[in-house]
């Protein structure tokens, strides 16, 4: 095998992903392509194996009348067989619609009957139970396959198929009929359908995304590429199938570069098996890795004295220089030799114990990671780094390129991807991984492609003087001051909110002069540090109004000023004046969601003589607000509200600060 | 259903217990048959773990016969038991607290182990490719009971619901042909006894194994068992199918009545 390393597919004819199934079964017949743990072994299918495998199951399927461009649903967590039904349903033409298998059985309805499903292949007898009771809503259901027979011994439902005996009937129809495959094969085009994804429909119900073999190909291209991946990369495939990065990672990037995917034991081995495979390529959203690092923590607290000052002592070295060595930048040769002497003592052996040793690559997107959670993994060497993308683009926009990390963005526009600020900040995409089409929704698809061919992703960004792309924000949050510059409320709060005096935080400016906040102080943090002060209080409206609570958080935000200053786009953004509310915002007075988000627009308006005040140059305002306590009563709290001015920063002055 | 209910394997007849001068069993005769579910149920003090004991050979009662599979037996001892296919659990659970699940479930299957100390010492040869061989088994076992996450956790360490599991695990390494359960479900929450409930069936569905079973929640005993034997003061008040049992005036005075 030795003359096929470290070499990454040629594209020339390989544009289907059954072609490439069978190129690697010519050209690394015995290398790796997955493993799985069972019985507590790790049991290895090279890629000639997944390959005979993926032939039985297409026999199998059209045996039982599969045509091409039918659906075929699949359901369950990361198991070999069922990313070999995956493959085998694209030889066939058809479409392989992936559910997220903790669904309940009402959502996994709908999804069957919106795709119109006939054929579904699940995991056990879990899924297998939920087909059943939603039969009778998806009457088209023909045919239920499932992979694991344990406990299906009584189930007489002729609507139901073990993988086994499936194979089985393929394997002979494939002897019999030996040229079928690779007829069926040839018939694929790149820009057939290769998956349906449903995103997850937090707004309205789920729509299926349909992409071709031609994007995620172009899509897993690019990511092997950037990152320089080869067919040695090990991954730990356990996250949903369904999700747009599982199948990035685990399929398309496997198909494209030939590397191993690992599918762990079951969802409680998962940080065993991470150990046991020590995977090079490694996805994970963020928390997963401040879990771990809380595992880490705990267990460092109760060790000895001895090594707890070890392990402390170079943590420090490593948050010194630690991400500094790793983006290759100029350490002075004491901090290199200590942090030598660290990766021995230390870092090493952590790494050894979260499973990173091997780690080249590390991913983390989904949602924002906290700054000091993604410092600490880089710290002791961990290459782990941002990516930007959606279903709609196979989950592949924008990454960030080795040694040039930056905490608070998602790094350059990947390759042959193109990236284009509409006037409002939205971020438009174009390249060759946007989808066809939401599945039998024409109007959402042209709402979501504009006529120049760009795919509007919704969030609002803008690009650094270095090129980088940094979101900020939902697009219609987004406003405008009056001098015409971009103002993005989320980013601002979610900014102060970083500090951990500051619990919420109420951003205005949208057709103003300048910016203002609202701040609501964290009562436990600040009643720490006022008890600390021997600073005596009542409660929280007391404690909000005292000055020096307001200096402390008139700190926090000329920090934040700082920080918006040094960024041209954002320097006009520098909060000008802010008070701290009487009473804390709450979701049974309505002022948030129920998952905490800020309802703009109400706070504006109930609140709109503390705006007026803020903006009107008055020093204090007095407000009497209506609140529900839990048992329903009603009350009022009064009070006269100081408000203060911050100082703002010219944009040289905060970048020699920063 | 692909179990069915067979001949008879085990039959006690006329058993007779004492320790001095308690009685713990009085003349109590019943059968158990190849492939069924048979619960044994009876208030405290009953002696339903002595009946149990009695038959893998823990106790040798004064009088009464004990026929396992067409073989006559006075005196018996466990390992005798053990060797003939008969395995249990306890009701307080008697594992090894400080060593692995794997290894626990490993000591279940020590009686099959052939090759010799000096072998085993050594790790060498045959003794290692039995052992290859038993781990397979095991495996076989951790993958049924779904404990595959605790494989390397010392026992001590894991919560009383999964180490009753663990036990079952024990006993069935020894693919034993009749399981012998004391209170299998004892101190479980509801989600655990439901989880042990599916264990128990599907054991005795997938394997064919024969099980005798001690159990207090009445719900567990009347959904799962084939027939029911009540014991009361040491003497059988009632012996039949769950739903008979139920109804028998004199079970219910002595133990649905009262303490339900």
């Amino acid at each position: 095998m030795s003359d096929q390393t470290g070499q990454t597919v040629p594209a020339a004819g390989l544009d289907t992903f059954p072609r490439l199934l069978m190129h690697h079964a010519k050209v690394r017949p015995n290398r790796p392509a997955m493993r799985e743990k069972e019985y507590g072994i790790w049991q290895t299918y090279t890629w000639a194996e997944v390959a005979e495998n993926v032939r039985a199951i297409a026999c199998g399927l059209a045996q039982l009348g599969f045509k091409r461009g039918d659906r075929l649903a699949i359901i369950g967590d990361n198991r070999p067989r069922l990313y070999w039904s995956v493959a085998a349903c694209q030889v066939l033409g058809g479409i392989p619609v992936m559910l997220y298998q903790d669904a309940v059985a009402e959502e996994m309805a709908y999804v069957l009957q919106d795709a119109e499903i006939k054929f579904a292949v699940v995991e056990d007898q879990e899924q297998v139970d939920k087909m059943l009771e939603i039969h009778d809503q998806v009457p088209f259901l023909e045919h239920v396959v499932y992979d694991d027979p344990r406990g299906m011994r009584h189930y007489t439902q002729t609507l139901l198929m073990g993988l086994d005996e499936l194979q089985e009937m393929g394997r002979i129809h494939d002897r019999n009929q030996s040229d079928f495959i690779e007829s069926e094969i040839a018939k694929g085009a790149t820009d057939d359908i290769s998956i349906m994804l449903y995103t997850s429909g937090t707004t309205g119900k789920p729509k299926g995304v349909c992409q071709t073999h031609g994007a995620f190909i172009a899509a897993a291209q690019g990511g092997t590429q950037f990152d320089k991946l080869t067919d040695q990369e090990d991954i730990l495939s356990y996250l949903p199938m369904a999700w747009v990065g599982d199948h990035l990672f685990s399929f398309a990037q496997a198909m494209v570069a030939g590397f191993t995917i690992n599918c762990p034991e079951s969802g409680e081995t998962v940080m065993t098996d991470l150990r046991e495979i020590g995977p090079t390529y490694y996805f994970a959203p963020p928390r997963v890795f401040e879990n771990l690092l809380t595992q880490v923590m705990i267990r460092m607290e109760d060790a000895g004295w001895f090594k707890r000052a070890i392990f402390s002592h170079f943590m420090k070295v490593a948050r010194r220089c630690g991400a500094e060595i790793l983006d290759g930048k100029p350490v002075s040769f004491a901090d290199r030799l200590q942090y030598q002497l660290g990766s021995l003592l230390v870092y090493g052996p952590l790494k050894n114990v979260l499973g990173m040793s091997r780690i080249r690559v590390a991913y983390t997107a989904g949602a924002a990671i906290g700054p000091d959670l993604f410092r600490f993994y880089r710290s002791i060497g961990i290459n782990l780094k941002q990516l930007y993308g959606q279903t709609e683009t196979c989950a592949y926009v924008c990454l960030q390129p080795d040694g040039e990390i930056k905490l608070d963005s998602v790094g350059k526009p990947a390759p042959f991807v193109e990236v284009k600020l509409a006037d409002n900040g939205e971020i438009l995409v174009k390249g060759p991984m946007l989808l066809k089409a939401y599945y039998k929704r024409p109007g959402a698809t042209a709402e979501s492609i504009n006529e120049d061919g760009y795919f509007m992703t919704g969030d609002a960004g803008f690009f650094d003087e270095d090129g980088h792309l940094k979101i900020i924000d939902r697009a219609k949050d987004v406003g405008k001051l009056n001098d015409g510059s971009m103002f993005a409320p989320n980013y601002i709060e979610n900014k102060l909110k970083f500090f951990q005096h500051i619990k919420e935080a109420v951003a205005f400016g949208n057709g103003r002069d300048f910016v203002t906040a609202f701040i609501n102080i964290d009562l436990e943090a600040v009643g720490n540090w006022a008890e600390r002060k021997g600073l005596a209080y009542s409660g929280y409206t007391d404690l909000a109004q005292q000055g020096t609570v307001y200096d402390l958080i008139r700190e926090g935000i000329e920090q934040v000023n700082v920080d918006l200053a040094a960024d041209p786009m954002m320097s006009a953004s520098q909060i000008r004046r802010f008070l701290i509310l009487h009473k804390e915002l709450d979701a049974d007075d309505g002022e948030l969601t129920r998952t905490r988000k800020v309802r703009r627009n109400f706070i504006s308006e109930r609140y709109k003589v503390l705006i007026d005040a803020l903006y009107g140059g008055a020093d204090s305002q007095y407000i009497e607000t209506e609140v529900k306590y839990e048992d329903g009563r009603t009350g009022k709290i009064a009070a006269t509200l100081r408000i203060q001015d911050v100082k703002t920063f010219s944009p040289q002055a905060a970048r020699k600060a920063a | 259903m692909a179990r069915e209910i067979g001949d008879v394997i085990l039959d006690l007849q006329n058993i007779s217990l004492r320790f001095g001068g308690v009685k713990a069993l009085t003349d109590i005769s019943f059968d158990v048959r190849e492939h069924e579910i048979r619960a044994i149920i009876g208030p405290n003090g009953a002696g339903k773990s002595s009946m149990l004991n009695v038959i893998n050979g823990v106790y040798h009662p004064q009088e009464g016969t004990i026929v396992f599979r067409g073989q006559e037996r006075r005196e018996m001892e466990p390992h005798m038991a053990a060797s003939q296919g008969i395995a249990r659990t306890f009701q307080n659970i008697a594992l090894f607290k400080g060593m692995t699940v794997l290894d626990n479930i490993m000591t279940g299957r020590n009686l099959m182990m052939k090759t010799n100390f000096l072998h085993h010492a050594m790790f060498w040869g045959p003794a290692q490719r039995e052992e290859i061989e038993h781990r397979k088994k095991v495996e076989e076992v951790i993958d049924f009971l779904e404990i595959q996450n605790i494989r390397k956790t010392p026992v001590g360490r894991l919560p009383y619901g999964l180490q009753k599991r663990v036990e079952l695990a024990r006993a069935l390494a020894a693919e034993p042909s009749l399981l012998l359960l004391d209170e299998p479900m004892a101190g479980m929450n509801v989600e655990e006894k439901q989880d042990m409930c599916r264990f128990v069936l599907d054991v005795n569905d997938q394997f064919g194994t024969t099980i005798v079973l001690i159990e207090h929640d009445m719900g567990v005993v009347m959904d799962i068992s084939d027939r029911v034997v009540v014991l009361d003061y040491g003497k059988k008040i009632g012996d039949g199918p769950p739903d008979e049992v139920k109804n028998d005036p004199k079970v219910i005075e002595a133990y649905l009545g009262t303490s339900h």
